[in-house]
């Protein structure tokens, strides 16, 4: 993640009739790097990636591309490819045609064209399917047309419009490498719309979160995932969530306070909160208690292995201080806390991934 | 005991074949029996009360081959389709596209072309008649002020069937740009912002994508117009009535005259007949030839 903004967005304002789209944003994507938008449906992140692309134009700000003003420009004068979430494929031309679309319009000679068709169907492992109609591929294989397509154009700049999104779990997972293994090879400047924070967690270098047109939090997965820097942030990252406690029932009134799954156990002795279990979660490496309380939200316990918990059962929680989070009441934003330590730059044990993450304290197991 | 397999098949039969009989007996009724009563009477002569009915095989399309009148009007009716129907789509086409795009006062301008459609063909003689009139009609008033001469376009042979066929285009176009709509509608809108993002003009995504997509459209309609260029004469009746001097006299007319002016039931049907089969060639033609080539989602 190094170099000099590729892309930059100057308070950008869309909105139809004073509502939806984006109010005010303002971003910068360096050179390289793979940003996701993430944020939950409705929010504007593909308004913005429309935005970005030139199929929206802005009602207010400035969007440049590599140095350039291009605001008033048409998408194809800005040097980049998109990948669609319906991936947009032609449905009566062949796998080839689809490919070489972009290049036959463009006039690009014979030659570059065979030669850059024939890289790209190796690239993506698409040998033997150039005759075939999109049609009678399977999802896996339209995604990768819709790839090969963005790749033989040859721009540097490529968006993403949540591709993932039509694909079974399984096939999510090898895609996702995919993508991250070609952004890698080729370079690519890649800006990826995303609702699944996952995905915008695994692949990126940079997430933008988005709340309801604005920007809520700008940074790298793991600050994300350890400084939220509002209730709204801490539990949108992390699967599970965090969990939201009101401060009153910790001894701190005006706060709410946030803790990451992994870093809640069943109290030993004393507990700090005592809950009802509602629901047993057996996810194999781990099993998630979700536990009632009235002063809580999304208090979800992640254990390893196999915990011999029943729903209707009483638990104890320990919350250990230096894992909590705290929050204005009122606002919902982060507060700073001299004698709390909850920088995940100074955690040790900060997880970048709820399932992989380290287990501090001693499982009921 | 009896077969279960074979019982269960014969049901089957049955409930098959009580589906396929409203269907059967509205055909053999209206299609079937018809048809194939018109090819029987065509085969015998023209009874008199003098002289009965009696089978002369093929001396009616004898007797037609030798009629000029009726070279005069398959030629008429060649002519017509040859005007109307690659005008009328590509009218069609060409509104559909506008009436498709973001243009202010859409649905007015949907409905305005969609008009011509909903009058009955009876109707819209009437009203062209009126546009047509030498001296108090539309297009004459409108040349008067031009300084030009009055012209009799339904009355002289140069001008009447092209008279029947500008009729023709304009009341079919709005019908055939409803189905161009339709199918302009199913386009995913994401296409268009694909072949934009590639650098796709305007022009290079209606020729590459709309229209290939189209396809299917274009020979639904093109059966459709072919069908109406036979079948549609109702303006007929009104404009012309065939004349001047059978200048824009067609096929179909020809039979009603055939049949029901003449009392020439025999020569009716063989001209029947021969056109039957000459629609049901061109049914072929497009539906093997030309079907192989377009796309069909």
């Amino acid at each position: 993640m190094t170099g000099t903004p590729y892309v930059t967005l100057e308070a950008v304002t869309r909105q139809w009739g004073g509502k939806g789209g984006v109010r005010d944003v303002s971003l910068a994507v360096p050179e390289g790097a793979f940003v996701s938008i993430l944020g939950p449906s409705g929010c504007g992140k593909s308004t913005l990636l429309r935005l970005i692309s030139g199929l929206e134009a802005p009602d207010a700000g400035c969007v440049r591309i590599a140095g350039r003003d291009m605001t008033a420009r048409p998408a194809s004068d800005r040097g980049l490819s998109m990948v669609f979430q319906s991936y947009a494929l032609f449905p009566h031309l062949s796998v080839r045609e689809n490919i070489l679309f972009g290049m036959r319009v463009r006039r690009v000679q014979r030659a570059e064209r065979e030669a850059k068709l024939a890289q790209a169907v190796a690239m993506l492992g698409l040998e033997g399917l150039e005759g075939r109609k999109p049609a009678a591929l399977s999802g896996g294989q339209r995604q990768r047309v819709a790839l090969a397509r963005a790749v033989v154009s040859g721009h540097p700049l490529c968006l993403m419009d949540e591709p993932l999104s039509n694909l079974d779990a399984k096939l999510r997972h090898s895609v996702r490498r995919d993508i991250k293994g070609l952004q890698r090879r080729l370079g690519l400047t890649v800006i990826y719309v995303t609702h699944d924070q996952t995905e915008a967690m695994s692949l990126s270098d940079q997430v933008v979160l988005m709340r309801d047109g604005a920007v809520e939090q700008v940074g790298s997965p793991r600050a994300l995932y350890a400084d939220p820097v509002s209730t709204f942030a801490a539990e949108f990252i992390g699967d599970p969530p965090m969990a939201i406690v009101e401060g009153a029932a910790l001894g701190r009134p005006g706060a709410l306070i946030g803790l990451r799954p992994e870093h809640l156990s069943p109290a030993a002795s004393v507990p700090d909160l005592a809950g009802i279990v509602c629901e047993v979660e057996y996810m194999g490496a781990a099993t998630h208690l979700i536990v009632d309380h009235p002063a809580a939200r999304g208090l979800i316990l992640s254990v390893p292995g196999h915990a011999d918990w029943r729903p209707g059962q009483r638990i104890g929680l320990h919350l250990p201080q230096e894992h909590r989070v705290l929050f204005d009441a009122q606002t919902g934003k982060a507060k700073k806390d001299p004698q709390q330590d909850y920088g995940g730059d100074r955690r040790q044990t900060a997880p970048r991934d709820s399932r992989k993450a380290p287990q501090p304290h001693p499982s009921t197991d | 005991m009896p077969d279960l397999a074979a019982l269960r098949r014969r049901r089957h039969a049955i409930h098959g074949w009580l589906l396929l009989t409203p269907a059967l007996v509205m055909l053999t009724t209206f299609a079937f029996y018809p048809t194939v009563a018109t090819l029987w009477t065509s085969l015998f002569s023209r009874g008199t009360r003098r002289r009965p009915t009696e089978f002369v095989g093929l001396e009616n399309y004898q007797r037609l081959f030798d009629d000029p009148t009726f070279w005069l009007v398959a030629k008429n009716n060649l002519l017509y389709a040859g005007v109307t129907i690659p005008i009328s789509i590509a009218l069609a086409l060409a509104m559909a596209l506008w009436a498709n795009s973001k243009i202010p006062a859409r649905s007015f301008v949907r409905t305005a072309y969609f008009t011509p459609t909903v009058l009955p063909m009876i109707a819209a003689g009437n009203l062209w008649l009126f546009f047509y009139t030498p001296g108090f009609g539309v297009l004459d008033q409108i040349g008067a002020l031009f300084g030009a001469p009055s012209v009799n376009w339904l009355g002289q042979p140069e001008t009447a069937l092209w008279a029947v066929c500008a009729v023709t285009i304009w009341k079919e176009a709005g019908f055939f740009m409803i189905f161009y709509l339709a199918a302009l509608q199913t386009i995913p809108p994401d296409l268009k912002e694909a072949a934009q993002i590639e650098g796709a003009s305007r022009w290079a995504y209606t020729r590459r994508i709309v229209l290939p997509l189209l396809m299917p459209t274009t020979l639904f309609i093109l059966v459709n117009a072919m069908i109406n260029s036979v079948k549609l004469i109702d303006h007929l009746f009104i404009l012309t009535k065939g004349g001047p001097s059978d200048a824009s006299k067609l096929i179909l007319y020809y039979i009603w005259e055939n049949a029901f002016a003449f009392f020439d039931a025999p020569a009716a049907a063989a001209m029947t007949v021969l056109v039957l089969a000459v629609l049901g060639a061109l049914a072929a033609f497009q539906f093997f030839v030309i079907d192989r080539r377009t796309h069909y989602r």
